[in-house]
């Protein structure tokens, strides 16, 4: 039943450009950022909260940037490396923050999330400042499109990612590593007493999700066609938590049912959107004070020695 | 010597904003084991009310020493109307719950807070530095220094001293530190830690508003300064170790000295100065230079 | 005969200048069942604590199979053969009691993959054996958390033997049990643990599980061994009856 309502949803985002053309760049942005959304609610998983996972997306994207700019201007190559790239920003940080938890590791997260903003907001001659970069129309399969026929192939070919990464991640999370995440969070020292190696537990999640969110931003950033350091700003690293959380309660298909709904009231109603960050700040309390009973172990407290 | 005096001089007033916006994170901690995401926003509050007041006054054509008192005035009244108001409905909800839901819940706050400071204040920076003006300036030795930096150093260490004279001696102080220690039995004994929270939560509010409206002077406010603020605040919390009052006061001198350092030599690696500060502390000591990790009892 | 599979010496760990362990020295020998009774308080849970390394000692060294393994990690201790029962059971509250199971199996059998699912059925089917073992087999799906005290004992117990360790420490594996259980408990773990060949260490309070069960007894006073023996032996001294099994 919930296969037959995903597959009727997955078809009828397919079909919605086709009734309504401006739907298509609304849609292929909730993708990208359904997809850094579900590398945050990876993390979640373990109960680490990362209010710096903005990053990731922009270092994609500015990785987009770069490539395209020293001459690479092949669509699926420049996806791979971005995504590459990310992944090793994510093995960087990720290393470095693995052995911290709760509030040292969301605050760190957001810590290198303020740096990187601000050298790229600084860098003017290698970034191009607070102007940010271009992304061009990149060739596909060796053809050079016009902008509208890529952003078709874009939107296509980001739900066709989005299955299969939707696929993968949910195989992640039931394997025993998957599952070892969530162990992280209810009892790290039985998990050490397994003879498990949490940080490495934990350093895959890291670098998955940074993976993830750097696919996002590779797609975001062709979708808009320009990166700019606000990819990196710590609110947008919020709305990403927001969604993740949204995600916590609906699996897998919820990270992006969140990203879909969150963009598409972003784009309508424009009289809303001067107090984003303040309506993005409600619903997080809202979903976290009403709902929480979908957010795994999230609440539950570790049981704590009661002698 | 000459231009030792200036760098030390800047450091120390820097140290003193830093260690204002630090200090109020670090003792909410302390007392009520909730890490407060939006601490940050309470520093570029007061800020803005303080500039809001300063603005007034001066267009009023009021006496212009009175602007000293609104610094004052206006983290008391940031602190009286904010502090339990969020004390009493989000921060008391998340009290037993788990460290994630605390950061998500304060996390939310912050994002309000931060959309409400545009919306009520605009996108523009203000600049008002009557106080500054009025004490003026002492020449020594060639050198001039804006006595206004003395003053914050001065408070800096007023509140420092307060602080500690507060907790170790005051009966409140005693009620406080007997929460910090054992929660339950503290409450079995009949101490009222709802009123402990609350009041520790406002303090925790006034002492930031308070950083911002001294910083408000020397540096103005602009958007962004709430998150600025709020990661400077647990960059200097964690270098000194959570819940750690002086450990708070050094590591403000730490970070103030990353950034002056920096603005003299290197101005670029300004913002980055005091994180490059918190990696190297954080990676010799994960949990700061006063902090401890408490195992958990098997 | 039997060689020494543990080797303990001289340790010595204090914490806020009490002395936990005061140069304690001791063997476990394979094939032992090796009890330790002691008041409350004199660090025998220390013990456990510095042989698995979640404590590290002050000086003193401990040694199995004739490597040392002082100061290693736990998960270090653990992946060299050493597996711990707690006496708070130590489960993933969060999780089914199949799923604990069979996170201590793949974790045995090495996490490492992201592509088969935890729920194989050889693995399964394992899982549920151990179950049986400790008479958890009808409550595979309930949430651990949800589990009455003495359950959760058992699969804290079923979860060390997943990992098919030469040595296991049992922290007062009965208690929390009902006394009817205790022994059913005590009669399916002695016949695990043989057909195992399992040596284990044991910290327990009631004394006629220690009497019935145990190859030999440590006793433990303030940090230190007091005496040791055969349970039969032992429980004739008079030190020993004055001053921990409280009969004089």
């Amino acid at each position: 039943m919930r296969m037959l309502i995903l597959i009727v949803a997955i078809l009828a985002v397919l079909a919605a450009p086709l009734a309504a053309p401006w739907l298509q760049f609304v849609l292929t942005l909730a993708i990208a950022k359904g997809m850094a959304a579900l590398g945050v609610a990876i993390l979640l998983r373990a109960g680490l909260i990362s209010i710096g996972h903005a990053m990731f997306f922009a270092a994609s994207a500015y990785g987009v940037a770069f490539l395209a700019a020293g001459g690479i201007s092949d669509f699926a190559t420049l996806l791979v490396l971005s995504v590459v790239i990310a992944s090793l920003a994510g093995a960087l940080v990720g290393a470095f923050l693995v052995r911290y938890r709760a509030i040292f590791f969301a605050m760190l997260n957001l810590a290198v999330s303020m740096v990187f903003y601000a050298l790229f907001a600084k860098m003017y001659g290698v970034t191009g400042g607070t102007d940010g970069m271009t992304i061009p129309v990149p060739t596909v399969f060796g053809m050079q499109l016009a902008e509208p026929a890529f952003k078709s192939v874009l939107f296509y070919g980001s739900v066709a990612l989005a299955i299969v990464v939707g696929l993968a991640v949910r195989r992640y999370l039931d394997s025993p590593l998957g599952h070892a995440l969530s162990a992280v969070h209810t009892n790290e020292v039985r998990l050490e007493y397994l003879g498990v190696p949490v940080w490495a537990v934990l350093l895959i999640a890291y670098i998955v999700s940074a993976a993830l969110a750097g696919l996002g931003g590779a797609i975001g950033g062709f979708a808009i066609g320009r990166v700019v350091p606000d990819f990196a700003f710590w609110t947008a690293s919020g709305h990403l938590v927001l969604v993740a959380v949204l995600g916590g309660i609906g699996g897998v298909p919820g990270a992006f049912i969140g990203a879909l709904f969150l963009e598409l009231l972003h784009s309508e109603a424009t009289a809303l959107t001067d107090a984003w960050n303040l309506i993005v700040g409600a619903a997080l309390i809202g979903v976290i004070v009403f709902l929480p009973k979908g957010l795994y172990g999230l609440f539950a407290r570790d049981e704590v020695a009661a002698k | 010597m000459n231009d030792i005096i200036p760098l030390v001089l800047d450091t120390l007033s820097s140290a003193a904003l830093i260690f204002f916006a630090a200090v109020g994170l670090t003792l909410v901690f302390n007392v009520l084991r909730v890490l407060n995401v939006a601490h940050g926003s309470f520093y570029s509050i007061g800020a803005y009310v303080a500039a809001s007041m300063c603005f007034f006054i001066a267009s009023k054509h009021l006496n212009p020493y009175l602007s000293f008192l609104a610094l004052l005035v206006s983290a008391v009244l940031v602190a009286v109307v904010l502090g339990p108001l969020i004390e009493r409905t989000l921060i008391r909800w998340t009290y037993g719950k788990s460290e994630a839901v605390q950061i998500l819940i304060t996390f939310g706050l912050f994002l309000i807070l931060e959309d409400a400071q545009r919306m009520v204040f605009g996108v523009q920076s203000f600049y008002e530095d009557t106080p500054m003006r009025l004490m003026g300036s002492t020449n020594i030795g060639g050198i001039v220094y804006l006595n206004y930096q003395l003053f914050l150093i001065a408070m800096a260490v007023v509140v420092l001293f307060g602080l500690r004279f507060l907790i170790k001696y005051s009966r409140l102080g005693r009620l406080v530190a007997a929460v910090v220690a054992d929660r339950e039995m503290a409450q079995s004994i009949g101490v009222d830690t709802g009123r402990i929270f609350v009041l520790a939560f406002s303090l925790g509010v006034f002492l930031a508003a308070f950083g911002g409206a001294l910083a408000v002077p020397t540096s103005g406010v602009a958007p962004g300064l709430g998150a600025d603020t709020m990661v400077l605040a647990f960059a200097v919390a964690a270098i000194g170790g959570l819940g750690q009052i002086e450990g708070a006061a050094l590591a403000a001198l730490i970070v103030a000295l990353a950034r002056v350092l920096a603005i003299y030599f290197e101005p670029s690696l300004d913002a980055v100065a005091p994180y490059a500060a918190m990696l190297v502390v954080l990676l010799v000591r994960p949990y700061g230079l006063f902090g401890t990790m408490t195992a958990r009892r098997i | 005969m039997s060689k020494a599979l543990l080797q303990v010496k001289d340790l010595r760990v204090e914490f806020n200048g009490v002395k936990a362990a005061d140069g304690v020295s001791l063997d476990i020998n394979e094939g032992e069942f090796l009890a330790i009774i002691g008041p409350n308080g004199s660090g025998k849970t220390t013990l456990l604590n510095l042989c698995t390394g979640y404590v590290k000692p002050k000086s003193g060294s401990i040694h199995l199979d004739g490597r040392a393994i002082t100061g290693l990690m736990p998960r270090a201790i653990t992946r060299r053969g050493v597996a711990r029962a707690f006496q708070i059971p130590q489960l993933f509250s969060a999780q089914s009691v199949l799923d604990n199971m069979m996170l201590a199996l793949a974790a045995r059998d090495g996490l490492w993959t992201m592509i088969r699912p935890l729920g194989l059925s050889v693995r399964r089917e394992e899982a549920v054996a151990l179950l049986d073992l400790v008479g958890l087999r009808d409550d595979g799906n309930r949430v651990s958390r949800t589990l009455p005290e003495g359950h959760r004992k058992l699969l804290d117990i079923a979860i060390a033997l997943a990992l098919k360790p030469r040595l296991l420490l049992l922290d007062e594996p009965t208690s929390g049990v009902s006394t009817l259980e205790r022994f059913t408990l005590m009669e399916a773990l002695m016949s695990a643990l043989r057909s195992r060949n399992i040596t284990a260490l044991f910290v327990e309070h009631d004394m006629d599980v220690v009497q019935r069960y145990a190859s030999r007894v440590l006793v433990w006073n303030a940090g230190n061994i007091m005496a040791q023996g055969h349970p039969d032996a032992v429980f004739k001294d008079e030190r020993v009856l004055k001053n921990v099994v409280g009969v004089a």
